[in-house]
């Protein structure tokens, strides 16, 4: 089976645990404000590969994974191309490799319920704690991020809970704490990160010619991370 | 041999004949926890350690050199006892004073005379006329020389050769010192010399015998040396500090005797372990007492200099001596060679801050006890200050009692010596070749004479057709030239006290090198894969390429590149081993061009790979900076694909990856290192040095020196202080590849 990816990373070591290859996949239907791979939107960008290639691609790396690395499929939105990556997954197991998925979560039907079924940690986005600041800045529903929560939590399949500080966006206490009751509903989540709000990815945006719309935003400072983090932590 | 000093030590052989690694074997204490035990520097330690910086920057401030002694030729007995302080429990330095250097003109009086001026000193009158009437190793070297070795070192095609220095490389067995005291080493040396006697006398043979006057002469020289610092070394140590403070001794009379490119210390930390094991069993010493040992050990390292000319330091960066100490590996049972004193010698980089020498350097196996995994990585990630060498691939080839000579070189100790040579420029070659034999750099005709390639578009197969040609005319030049230096290193500098820290019946290897192998690499699969128009001067010459289309470069993991350099290697090894080395030597390789490849690049024209006339090649066996496209581990997987059993003098890479890019938390930075570690080594690579750092830090040292006098970072088989660095040579680290998050 042949997808569309953006690009493929041989050491990635902040996406999941361990060392990790990380798979970027091409094609997202949200459009965050903040996001960092605007190269990645088009579906019909990146590269067509088949599943057997890239297996063959991981293979050679399997040696630096250690007892908790293996494989992340990121994007672009990997639930897109949910067949294919199921696939992926499903080859990958069989070789022994831990597979995480890092998603938006946006969508749930049968081809993601299949893809699932194949993921041993799933890294979810969850961009804002109120349905509003979700769709403002990500054009699409902070509703349906919580069913997808809702089943991995059904299943156990391990969650990290993972969300973007953008300063005075959604740096608030309010919505850390709001992030936090979220991560102690589900006992899936095993770990909440919080990233701070980068603007590495600015000149992407000029090649690409698209206005990067947080761009007078200042990036997330460590005194910002530090206070958020203690209120993460607070409960937990 | 029986000594009451041998108390408590354990097995038969080592006691019967000279055999280190038995005792070692017998005797030594596996450790398996983690640093927890460690001590931190004593007050004495930080006294003696603040002296010690205090003279370095005044070293500094002194261009380099704190003074010389230019009225005494370097040798063992030659001055008088020098101290860093009256605190000094290892005692030994060079000459009469810390930091001071001494004159060593056997290499090559020229060397030691222009080294003298450009610091402002002048060669005395008396060394001057007694060189008038010797012939140091450079005057013989060059009275045999041939125009063609002349013409290929003139144009850079073999550079660095050790014709006008010591060639270094050779470690001594100086634990043997330790082990049986001087006065068995000399004794056991009589009966070999007696030995040797008995045969026809060859050349060969009467080479041997004087050479065995020579080794007895100088250990009993050494015994001289030690007792002028009041320690008899007759009989074996008997403690541990004596068992450190006679190995150093061993250490110290070889730097006296030879300025060698390279000084290596050896295999040391697991055999002073057993030493300072039974002290500790007798309550005779302390943990803090034998962690100051071994801090003491390695400031005195620390104070080793030899005197070169500033264009030495230039293409090294700052004045490595390569005082490499192997740390770690298993055993043939499959046991761990790491002891707490492995921990011990790393926890000076902590003790003492970091530095470059000595050249720690840590064995790494698969197998190896997690807890030393995650210490090393540890190290690495605070100080950048150690290198990883593949055990599980050299075990097999050298025994479990090798150690590591410069850079990446692995020898059996006190069993195998190696004649060091430098390297050769396989870029230039392949210009060489494609224009007939003439050097477009340098305009000098060399090799089989041709015709310059003719054709719009460069057609691989004629290209290799003419590379292979003037491969094999160049490896028997460079055999030739190295059998030439190598025979009149051992005539007119012989190692004295080193070999005779060695068996008599001794295995020589031959170290070649190759510089410039990812351009090559990427050169010839840019003339496959793309299209490489040659662009000619006013003269036919080609000086220039138009390269059209993509094509995979090396560093990617793609196998079509990474071929094309595993093929080159194997190439060059098969044709060097044609023409016999002097000695009956065994022909290595090695891909390792210390830092010197910044010059190699310079003096090299346009390649088709884009890379343009002068500038710096990568450096040993790295993927061109800013080609490698895969991230991390695929440039990791090229490097390890390249083979060892054609270049089992050593494959060196370096790799720089910032903080972040390693994980989020120091464990996960910690753990995620020996991942890298564990699978890097797994796919049988050889070598790494490696860098946790941020560029950014280099830039701001590249602009304030004075803020950085003591950022150490690995470059190429060795450490450097960054601020010693030629400004260009910091300008070529700061481009290197830094692995990055995604």
């Amino acid at each position: 089976m042949t997808g569309r990816i953006h690009s493929f990373q041989s050491l990635g070591t902040v996406d999941g645990p361990g060392v990790r290859c990380v798979i970027f996949m091409q094609g997202c239907p949200l459009r965050c404000a903040c996001c960092h791979n605007p190269d990645t939107w088009d579906f019909s960008g990146g590269k067509e590969i088949d599943t057997t290639q890239l297996v063959a691609k991981v293979l050679r790396f399997r040696q630096y994974f250690g007892k908790n690395g293996g494989v992340t499929v990121s994007g672009g939105e990997p639930l897109m191309q949910a067949d294919f990556v199921a696939q992926l997954f499903k080859e990958l197991k069989e070789n022994g490799i831990n597979t995480s998925l890092d998603t938006s979560g946006c969508v749930l039907n049968s081809s993601v319920r299949k893809l699932l079924d194949y993921t041993d940690i799933v890294l979810l986005d969850h961009k804002f704690s109120d349905e509003k600041s979700y769709f403002t800045y990500t054009h699409s529903h902070l509703s349906d991020a919580e069913a997808f929560l809702s089943e991995l939590d059904k299943r156990g399949i391990r969650t990290w809970l993972r969300r973007v500080i953008i300063p005075g966006i959604n740096d608030d206490e309010e919505s850390i704490i709001k992030l936090r009751e979220t991560a102690k509903a589900f006992p899936c989540v095993e770990k909440t990160e919080l990233l701070p709000f980068r603007k590495l990815c600015i000149e992407k945006y000029e090649a690409l010619d698209i206005p990067f719309p947080l761009a007078d935003v200042p990036e997330a400072g460590k005194g910002t991370m530090d206070r958020l983090n203690t209120i993460l932590n607070g409960a937990k | 041999m029986d000594f009451e000093q041998w108390n408590g030590f354990l097995g038969v052989e080592w006691r019967e004949s000279i055999n280190v690694r038995d005792f070692i074997d017998k005797n030594y204490t596996p450790y398996e926890g983690d640093g927890s035990f460690l001590s931190g520097a004593t007050e004495r330690t930080k006294r003696v350690l603040e002296k010690f910086e205090s003279l370095k920057a005044v070293e500094q401030e002194h261009g380099g050199v704190l003074s010389i002694d230019t009225t005494t030729v370097s040798s063992l007995c030659n001055y008088a006892p020098g101290y860093i302080s009256d605190e000094d429990i290892i005692v030994g330095l060079q000459t009469d004073e810390p930091l001071k250097r001494g004159v060593n003109p056997f290499g090559g009086i020229r060397m030691a005379r222009s080294a003298c001026e450009a610091y402002g000193y002048k060669l005395s009158d008396k060394i001057e006329e007694y060189f008038t009437y010797r012939t140091t190793h450079n005057d013989g070297v060059f009275r045999v020389y041939t125009d063609e070795m002349k013409s290929a070192r003139h144009c850079a095609l073999l550079t660095g050769l050790p014709d006008a220095y010591g060639r270094g490389r050779i470690i001594g067995d100086y634990r043997r010192i330790a082990l049986y005291g001087i006065d068995t080493l000399i004794n056991e040396k009589q009966k070999d010399k007696a030995c040797i006697g008995e045969n026809y006398m060859s050349a060969d043979n009467v080479r041997l015998l004087e050479e065995l006057y020579q080794q007895i002469d100088f250990l009993k020289k050494l015994k001289e040396m030690a007792k002028s610092y009041g320690c008899d070394i007759s009989k074996p140590a008997s403690n541990a500090y004596e068992a450190i403070q006679w190995t150093y001794f061993g250490y110290l009379a070889a730097n006296k005797e030879q300025n060698g490119a390279a000084m290596s210390f050896g295999r040391t930390s697991t055999f002073f372990d057993i030493y300072i094991e039974r002290d500790i069993k007798n309550g005779t010493l302390t943990e803090e007492a034998a962690q100051e040992l071994i801090d003491d050990l390695v400031l005195k390292l620390r104070c080793a200099r030899h005197l070169r000319t500033p264009e030495y330091n230039e293409l090294f960066g700052g004045d490595p001596m390569w005082i490499t100490e192997s740390i770690g590996g298993m055993n043939l049972n499959h046991k761990t060679l790491g002891t707490k004193s492995s921990f011990r010698i790393l926890n000076t980089l902590y003790n003492l801050g970091p530095a470059p020498e000595p050249n720690l350097t840590v064995l790494w196996s698969h197998a190896l006890p997690e807890n030393f995994k995650k210490f090393c990585a540890k190290v690495s990630c605070d100080t950048d200050a150690i290198q990883y060498e593949n055990d599980d691939l050299m075990r097999p080839r050298f025994g479990d009692d090798y150690a590591i000579a410069c850079c990446v070189s692995a020898m059996k100790v006190g069993k195998q010596m190696q004649f060091f040579g430098a390297r050769t420029n396989l870029a230039k070659l392949l210009l060489l070749s494609i224009n007939g034999g003439i050097d477009n750099m340098f305009g000098t005709r060399i090799g089989p004479q041709m015709e310059p390639i003719k054709t719009d578009i460069l057609d691989y197969t004629e290209v290799m057709k003419r590379f292979d040609t003037y491969l094999k005319w160049l490896c028997r030049l460079y055999v030739n030239t190295m059998n030439c230096i190598h025979y009149m290193h051992d005539k007119y500098a012989y190692e004295k006290t080193q070999m005779g820290l060695h068996d008599t019946d001794v295995e020589r290897l031959m170290a070649f090198g190759v510089a410039g192998l990812s351009v090559i690499t990427d050169s010839l699969s840019a003339i496959k894969y793309a299209k490489v128009k040659p662009v000619y001067d006013e003269n036919g010459i080609i000086v220039d390429f138009e390269t059209h289309g993509d094509f995979p470069k090396y560093g990617n993991d793609d196998d079509r590149a990474d071929e094309i350099a595993q093929d080159i290697l194997v190439k060059v090894h098969n044709e060097l081993k044609k023409t016999p080395a002097y000695r009956g030597a065994t022909h290595t390789l090695s891909a390792l061009t210390i830092t010197s490849n910044v010059v190699y690049g310079k003096k090299t024209g346009a390649t088709p790979d884009g890379r343009k006339k002068g500038e710096p090649f990568a450096p040993g066996a790295n993927p061109m900076h800013g080609r490698e496209h895969n991230g991390a581990l695929a440039s990791l997987n090229s490097v390890s694909k390249l083979p060892y059993s054609s270049a089992s003098d050593g494959i060196s890479n370096t790799f720089s990856i910032i903080p972040d890019a390693l994980g989020k938390t120091e464990d996960e930075r910690v753990d995620n290192l020996v991942s890298i570690l564990d699978g890097y080594f797994l796919n049988d690579a050889h070598h790494i040095n490696v860098n946790v750092m941020n560029r950014e830090t280099l830039l701001d040292a590249y602009d304030h020196p004075e803020k950085y006098p003591n950022l150490t970072i690995r470059v190429s088989g060795y450490a450097v202080n960054f601020v010693k660095l030629s400004k260009e040579q910091q300008r070529e680290v700061i481009m290197r590849t830094f692995h990055t998050t995604v």
